[in-house]
């Protein structure tokens, strides 16, 4: 037993190596936050009236709201008039192509390893590159413009394609669904936009890669993706912050509007700052991501692997709201040391002959918290709805906690919802077994958790399948009991 | 009238005629006034909508009667049952009118905790009244019960029916009870509870028991929930158990107007192992809400719950399920299902089966569904000559046999099965 907390302690020590920082200079708004600092977001990205008016009545209403107390995690009262909400790279002018773009931020993105240059095509994946509130480049524009997609920053979004934005903006997530989505709506800096026509299916996966540099900020980013009747487009989110003592806020919104016959398929790797040992510092992830499927056939699909963050809070949801539209969601979610996770899902069955999937695989090792909470509701007219749920937890050490809440409310007799979930750990005859062959205990570890999160890093592209194995190995190192 | 006005009152109307004599019942009360009655923003209460339903059921400018008059027994007893029994009607213990075994102490709660020291002592210390305003409310006007200690090695003969009887012909009835069971050690014992209520004006009953096992202790326990819908139900059970101890729990409802049913299991000791069943056969307007806990406090024990519900009508049924196992308690092995099968699309099923667990030698597991009889079972007795109505009773009898077929007396059995086929019209 001692071997393994051994082994398992050498394991979970592994340090954040995405936590260095970047000298850029930047412009930053003041701490602070009333209806003048968004005045002054709106007017440094130039935008219209409406979308002023659109953020001062989300923050009127926030104003009225308070934070929610319900998750099962704690932190110490965040004052929100000690953040800076606008933070971004000092630009001499808005760069035309990359190599306007300062070679400080491009180098930043490069030691991540996102290659924004985009001779390097072999890597097929198009990036939009968020560096603290602003977008910094986005790559394969003009290729993707062929097909009539549009992929650009929201900020460009805005000045290109008002009519799109308009319509769709806080369709998914109204502006006061939540406190933390009405705060973002207020003040939210940037994000990615995404348009895929009717009947394009998107050659590349689109990315967008968002990074916190500056001290003392949170990041508001949204992300709006709008799939046309008949598309297809599979997205990827990544993410990394430096490594600092205090903790930083980061409250994005993601919204998803899928037609009919559409098909969206959204994949997060999430490995924000988790905070040092002690649990000092790092990053507060309240997201909200939502996805609506309102035309028939339409199918959307979370992916999330979640590595980092001091306190991860989001449940990436669906409402199928269309006939036979179909949603999934699947997920790792591994917490170590202090970290706390409380993170799973919403299925809203409102079509007939909808259908939803949920696989939730939580790992937690340290003193960590995990607590897997999702809602499968079916509604009155959801004729033959069917979920099937399942939410393992995999616990490693005796100081650690896994926690599952599942909601399951039913109102249509013709409904097949399916539950189950365990509670285990790695068990010291499988590593015996594992030894016996030759694998030392650090490599048998990480098959083990590899082999129970797999089903889910299939669910992955590619490229991040081998990137969230990596990081899962990274995060877990050390830990066995 | 305002909602807060009608809650001050309901409150006032729960809390008048309660005598407060110590400081215990002063605590509670202070509780339950802060807690205040629970709305839908309550976690606890979010699908269980009981403040409503008093509401409605509660004539807030009329007072409670007590007293009334005690119906025929062919009306309330288990028939085919050999058993012992206690009566209470209208929330007093009838001594009178009780049978019980001479081996055990037994005698009305209201006697017991003024005489006797230890009852003192471990009143309230078992179920945590603080974060729940029911609980509250019992602890602090409870007026009597049944107070049973089976002294160690006694093994009873026969069950121990518990008979709640309320009169409500003269007007409405408030009852809170309370009893307090200890089983001794390697003592063996079968306690049954069941209401009956005569007369159509509401009944709010508020039952709350405390039941201790100690070290090797064996417990059967069936609750028996089939009443008239006059009847406003809240029960709260919380079992106790030492090292050794063996629980076999069992709460059947099959009628009744409102019905929340808290059953919670302390584990704290090892190698108890706990059985916790629940069937609930639900039609017409029925709301009934099961809660159970399971806390596992110490090492090396087991537990296995199962729930089933059959939901016909515009029944509501609602299930939560929570599942602790503590820092200490490794090599827990704990398991929880619960099943459903929806008949109307008027009926709602809300369920939450949850685990919190912080120590990681464990094996836990829980699981849930909700859906209707399997089509190509149906097909299958069909093909074989079996008309639809006759093939889908089958089929909901085996359903709720698997449940019927845990309860281990068989005369109790045999009347509950008697009540189950009748309800899903089996003639076969």
């Amino acid at each position: 037993m001692s071997k393994d907390n051994q082994i398992l302690e050498e394991f979970t020590s592994r340090e954040y190596e995405h936590g260095w920082t970047s000298d850029i200079e930047m412009e930053s708004a003041p701490k602070g936050l009333n209806e003048d600092i968004i005045r002054f977001i709106s007017a440094k990205k130039n935008e219209p009236d409406w979308l002023l008016e659109w953020r001062l009545k989300a923050y009127r209403q926030w104003t009225k709201m308070v934070e929610p107390k319900w998750p099962n995690v704690t932190y110490p009262e965040i004052n929100y008039q000690d953040i800076i909400y606008y933070a971004a790279p000092k630009q001499k002018a808005t760069p035309k192509s990359l190599e306007d773009v300062d070679p400080e931020l491009l180098k930043t993105f490069e030691r991540l390893g996102i290659s924004l240059t985009e001779q390097k095509r072999l890597t097929g994946v198009a990036v939009d590159a968020v560096l603290d509130s602003v977008s910094v480049a986005t790559t394969f524009k003009e290729k993707l413009a062929e097909l009539g997609i549009i992929f650009c920053s929201f900020s460009e979004a805005v000045r290109e394609h008002p009519e799109l934005v308009k319509k769709y903006l806080g369709s998914v997530v109204p502006m006061n669904d939540n406190y933390f989505a009405a705060l973002n709506s207020a003040v939210f800096s940037d994000g990615s936009f995404c348009y895929i026509p009717k009947g394009v299916r998107c050659p590349m996966e689109l990315s967008t890669y968002f990074r916190i540099n500056a001290a003392n900020t949170g990041q508001f980013e949204r992300t709006l993706i709008v799939a046309d009747e008949g598309s297809y487009v599979s997205y990827l989110e990544g993410c990394t912050a430096p490594q600092r003592d205090e903790n930083q806020l980061h409250a994005a919104v993601v919204e998803i509007y899928a037609m009919k016959d559409a098909h969206v398929k959204y994949s997060t790797v999430q490995n924000w700052y988790p905070g040092d040992k002690e649990g000092k510092g790092g990053i507060y992830n309240f997201v909200t991501k939502r996805a609506l499927c309102a035309g028939e056939n339409s199918k959307v699909s979370w992916t999330q692997v979640e590595t980092g963050s001091a306190i991860t809070w989001k449940y990436p949801s669906c409402i199928l709201k269309g006939d036979n539209s179909s949603g999934e969601f699947y997920s790792v979610a591994v917490t170590n040391n202090y970290q706390q996770a409380d993170t799973g899902t919403k299925m809203i069955h409102i079509g007939r002959n909808t259908k939803s999937r949920i696989v939730s695989k939580g790992i937690s090792a340290g003193h960590s918290q995990n607590s897997y909470r999702g809602q499968v509701h079916v509604l009155k007219r959801a004729e033959n709805a069917r979920n099937f749920s399942q939410c393992d937890s995999l616990l490693m050490g005796n100081t650690c906690g896994a926690h599952t809440f599942p909601y399951i409310d039913v109102e249509n007799n013709s409904a097949r919802v399916e539950h189950e979930a365990t509670t285990s750990k790695i068990g010291e005859d499988q590593i015996f077994y594992c030894l016996q062959r030759g694998i030392d205990e650090e490599s048998a570890v990480a098959l083990i958790v590899n082999g129970y999160a797999k089903e889910v890093l299939n669910q992955l592209p590619m490229e991040f399948a081998v990137e969230a194995q990596k990081l899962l190995a990274l995060t877990l190192e050390g830990s066995v009991g | 009238m305002t909602n807060a006005s009608v809650h001050s009152e309901l409150l006032d109307l729960l809390t008048e005629a309660v005598l407060v004599q110590n400081e215990l019942r002063t605590e509670a009360m202070q509780v339950f006034r802060k807690l205040g009655l629970p709305g839908n923003k309550n976690e606890e209460y979010k699908h269980t909508p009981i403040t409503r339903a008093l509401e409605k059921g509660l004539q807030l400018r009329a007072s409670f009667v007590t007293g009334g008059a005690l119906p025929n027994e062919d009306q309330w007893k288990i028939s085919g049952l050999n058993a012992y029994h206690a009566v209470l009607l209208n929330g007093s213990l009838l001594p009178e009118k009780s049978f019980l075994p001479s081996q055990v102490t037994a005698m009305p709660m209201s006697k017991a905790s003024a005489n006797l020291q230890h009852v003192k002592d471990n009143m309230g210390t078992y179920a945590d009244f603080r974060n729940d305003a029911f609980a509250a409310w019992n602890t602090a006007a409870w007026s009597d019960g049944v107070y049973l200690e089976i002294p160690e090695a006694v093994k009873l003969d026969k069950p121990i029916v518990i008979y709640y009887l309320h009169d409500s012909q003269a007007g409405q009835v408030k009852s809170v009870t309370r009893n307090l069971v200890i089983s001794g050690r390697n003592s063996e014992a079968a306690i049954i509870e069941k209401w009956c209520t005569t007369g159509s004006n509401t009944v709010i009953s508020n039952t709350l028991s405390e039941i201790v096992l100690h070290e090797s202790a064996r417990l059967n326990h069936v609750v028996l929930q089939s009443d008239t819908d006059a009847h406003i139900q809240y029960l709260f059970n919380q079992f106790w158990q030492h090292s050794g101890s063996f629980l076999n729990s069992h709460v059947i409802t099959l009628d009744g107007g409102f019905i929340r049913n808290n059953t919670r299991v302390a584990l704290d000791g090892e190698n108890c192992e706990s059985h916790l069943y629940g069937l609930y056969l639900l039609h017409k307007n029925i709301i009934a809400d099961n809660h159970t806990v399971v806390d596992h406090r110490k090492p090396n024990s087991y537990s296995n719950e199962l729930y089933k519900g059959i939901l016909e009508d515009q029944a509501k049924g609602v299930f939560n399920g929570k599942i602790f196992v503590r820092p200490d308690a490794q090599k827990t092995n704990a398991f929880q299902s619960n099943r459903n099968i929806l008949l109307s699309d008027k009926a709602t099923i809300n369920t939450k089966p949850q685990l919190e667990i912080w120590a990681d030698d464990v094996k836990c597991s829980h699981g849930c569904t909700t859906g209707q009889l399997d089509e190509e079972a149906l097909f299958y007795l069909r093909s074989r000559g079996i008309n639809k109505d006759t093939a889908r009773a089958m089929m909901l009898y085996a359903f709720a046999s698997e449940l019927l077929d845990t309860v281990n007396d068989a005369e109790l059995k045999n009347y509950l099965d008697a009540l189950v086929s009748e309800r899903l019209h089996k003639n076969f």
